[in-house]
């Protein structure tokens, strides 16, 4: 059937909590408005108020509760409404969530997910364009994926809810009604920590995650007449990292250029490139590059075209590495 | 209903033993002289095992450590109070319950010599780790508490925090949400009057912590957290107000820190000795010897029982600090093992890079 990400999303959580009854899902005003982007819409009829949790105000109880219900056996999906209010929450994720296995050496284990929309270009207010995904990449613990497209968040939601240890699940706001593709009816899972092959090519490895897929495709798309052979892979689990696959592809092709939506210091694209130096150092043509947001706050709808990452710049780093 | 006859609001405070040993019979619950008895050796247990700690931290082999000194009937009298099946989640000064619910000694002094191994609880006993960011663990206590009404398991959730907890933010949204959704919880406080350097009166303009309760829309009570019978009391009726769908209710247990909040703190810094003193005289192991002795259970004419009591603590002491001081260290391998059920490739190359092993 052709879903959009809203919709793909919305059929992973239904198909899980019809085979599962110890799925539940858990936030604000995913009960009767069925999310405020409409990913949990229909679930409160089907599964009743038990599953499906209208929660008071309180980010970070929303965390701590799905925590403990995970410690007791259940596999709680909890929302929190943007990335910006997860922030609320940091104490129980990075305190909690993310420890009770080794602080307990396995007594205890949190198979909880916790969903949130995250990303700019929406025009949105203030703490609604959020993309600090490296907070909690830098967590221990934490397992953290990003889908690029319906059919990716559909398999890798399904995996992430069905995995052992708590998942942090970045949807790209910008992304949920962008485009719709073929996605499976029913049930169907994408490994977590393994990179997507997502176009094979010769001279430069172009890696993204997320809201930054279509942008990186658009501008890959564009450097065919200029000659460039791109091999394009797209992340999609942040931690665990698959660098393997990255650092595969640029013994390959001797260059690489990572497009990260986020701010530029110390970010996943860092990381990918202090990696790539080590281990395909002798293969490299070119300084790998990284196109990144600035160091600034994500502006307000009027300044958002400075922040916000273009094919163009994708383009022009792309050229860039090649011709170095 | 004690909540009812000690409302919060009138500003009743539950009285049941006092320091004389005198107990007011129209509240006394009904104990037997054999839950008495272990009720005592479990305070005993918890003083002497308590105070070997800071011995043994003094000593350089064990961490950082936070007494109980003085306040081991306020988690002893709602672990009294709980069934099988029932979540016990402490912070870090609940020795006394813990003792009571079963956890072995040893493997509570291996977690404060640093290492987790005395963490990992037997699962059946249903205690959580040890938690120290402070009220965080009201949090995913009501994660539990949840989880245990949605399976029918008819059990109850209890969980501790200190009157310095109850400006954090998830002492609000915790007692928030579990009155929303009525769950089977006891939400303790053991105010003991000092949160580190600061007292309860800078803590908060509320006349006592217990009226809390009252916005929330739950039940709440303020019983002296020396006096066991009190606190077993309290904990007995909100258990049953829990099991029975009558949602959560706030215990405040009035107590007093006698020792400092860590080994690592002077309390001599910030509040006057006289006032230690005056808790002394309170003291809920004194008050419940007292209790014993004037059901007989102790006899005064015979000394040797309550000699035998303390000497089989000790004894229980020795062989526990023997255990968790035998166990061996843990390798490199158990500091990456638990960190994901199954490690990742990346963390396994980082394990191995530690080994010395070239990728």
């Amino acid at each position: 059937m052709m879903m959009n990400m809203v919709q793909a999303i919305n059929s992973a959580l239904a198909l899980e909590m019809d085979a599962d009854g110890s799925v539940i899902v858990l936030g604000e005003d995913v009960g009767a408005a069925g999310g405020v982007f409409r990913v949990t819409n229909g679930l409160l009829d089907r599964f009743g108020a038990d599953r499906v949790i209208d929660m008071p105000l309180s980010e970070s109880l929303i965390v701590g509760m799905a925590t403990g219900m995970a410690m007791a056996g259940l596999h709680p999906v909890a929302e929190v409404q943007f990335m910006g209010f997860s922030y609320l929450a940091l104490n129980m994720i990075a305190s909690h969530t993310a420890r009770m296995r080794n602080r307990s050496r396995g007594a205890y284990a949190v198979p909880m997910v916790l969903r949130m929309p995250y990303g700019a270009g929406v025009k949105a207010l203030e703490h609604h364009s959020e993309s600090t995904e490296a907070m909690y990449v830098q967590v221990p613990g934490l397992k953290v994926v990003v889908p690029s497209t319906p059919r990716e968040a559909k398999g890798l939601l399904t995996s992430s809810i069905r995995d052992p240890d708590p998942v942090i699940f970045l949807e790209p706001t910008r992304s949920y009604r962008l485009f719709k593709e073929e996605v499976e009816d029913g049930p169907f899972t994408l490994p977590l920590g393994k990179a997507r092959m997502v176009q094979e090519g010769d001279d430069i490895t172009v890696v993204g995650w997320g809201a930054m897929m279509p942008l990186v495709q658009e501008a890959v798309d564009a450097t065919e007449g200029g000659g460039a052979s791109c091999e394009v892979i797209d992340l999609r689990t942040l931690s665990p990292m698959d660098s393997e696959a990255v650092i595969r592809s640029v013994r390959k092709t001797g260059r690489a250029v990572i497009v990260q939506e986020a701010p530029m210091t110390c970010g996943v694209a860092a990381e990918l490139i202090a990696r790539i130096s080590k281990k395909a150092f002798l293969s490299l043509e070119a300084p790998p590059e990284r196109v990144t947001g600035p160091d600034i706050t994500v502006p307000l709808p009027k300044g958002e075209k400075y922040y916000y990452i273009s094919s163009d710049r994708i383009y022009e780093a792309i050229m860039r590495t090649m011709s170095f | 209903m004690l909540t009812d006859d000690f409302d919060p609001l009138k500003g009743r405070m539950l009285k049941i033993l006092d320091q004389d040993g005198n107990v007011d019979e129209s509240l006394a619950p009904p104990l037997d002289d054999a839950m008495l008895e272990r009720a005592f050796r479990t305070m005993v247990l918890g003083r002497v095992a308590d105070e070997k700690a800071v011995t043994l931290q003094r000593q350089g082999r064990l961490g950082a450590y936070p007494p109980n000194k003085g306040q081991e009937a306020a988690s002893l009298g709602p672990a009294m109070a709980m069934d099988d099946g029932d979540w016990l989640v402490w912070a870090f000064r609940e020795l006394a319950g813990l003792l009571w619910r079963g956890l072995p000694l040893d493997q509570y002094y291996l977690g404060w010599m640093g290492d987790e191994e005395g963490n990992r609880y037997d699962p059946r006993l249903r205690i959580t780790p040890p938690a120290i960011p402070v009220a965080s663990q009201y949090a995913y206590a009501v994660g539990l508490a949840y989880a245990s009404r949605y399976r029918k398991e008819n059990a109850v959730t209890f969980a501790f925090t200190g009157d310095g907890g109850t400006s954090e933010g998830d002492f609000h949204e915790s007692l928030n949400a579990a009155g929303v959704f009525k769950l089977p919880m006891v939400f303790v406080v053991q105010n003991n009057q000092w949160a580190i350097s600061l007292p309860r009166s800078r803590q908060t303009a509320s006349e006592t912590i217990a009226q809390k309760a009252v916005a929330y829309g739950i039940r709440g009570i303020q019983v002296d957290g020396n006096d066991v019978l009190a606190m077993y009391a309290a904990s007995r009726e909100a258990a049953e107000v829990a099991r029975s769908g009558g949602g959560p209710t706030l215990i405040e247990a009035y107590t007093y820190r006698l020792g400092d909040h860590t080994t690592s703190d002077d309390a001599r810094r910030y509040r006057l000795a006289s006032e230690a003193r005056k808790w002394e005289a309170r003291d809920p192991l004194v008050r419940t010897m007292k209790l014993l002795r004037s059901r007989g259970i102790l006899d005064d004419k015979n000394e040797s029982m309550n000699e035998s009591i303390w000497d089989e603590a000790r004894q229980m002491v020795e062989d526990a600090v023997s255990r968790a001081e035998a166990f061996p260290a843990p390798a490199l391998d158990d500091v990456f093992r638990y960190m994901y059920k199954d490690m990742p490739p990346c963390l396994e190359e980082q394990l191995n890079e530690l080994k010395g092993k070239r990728p």
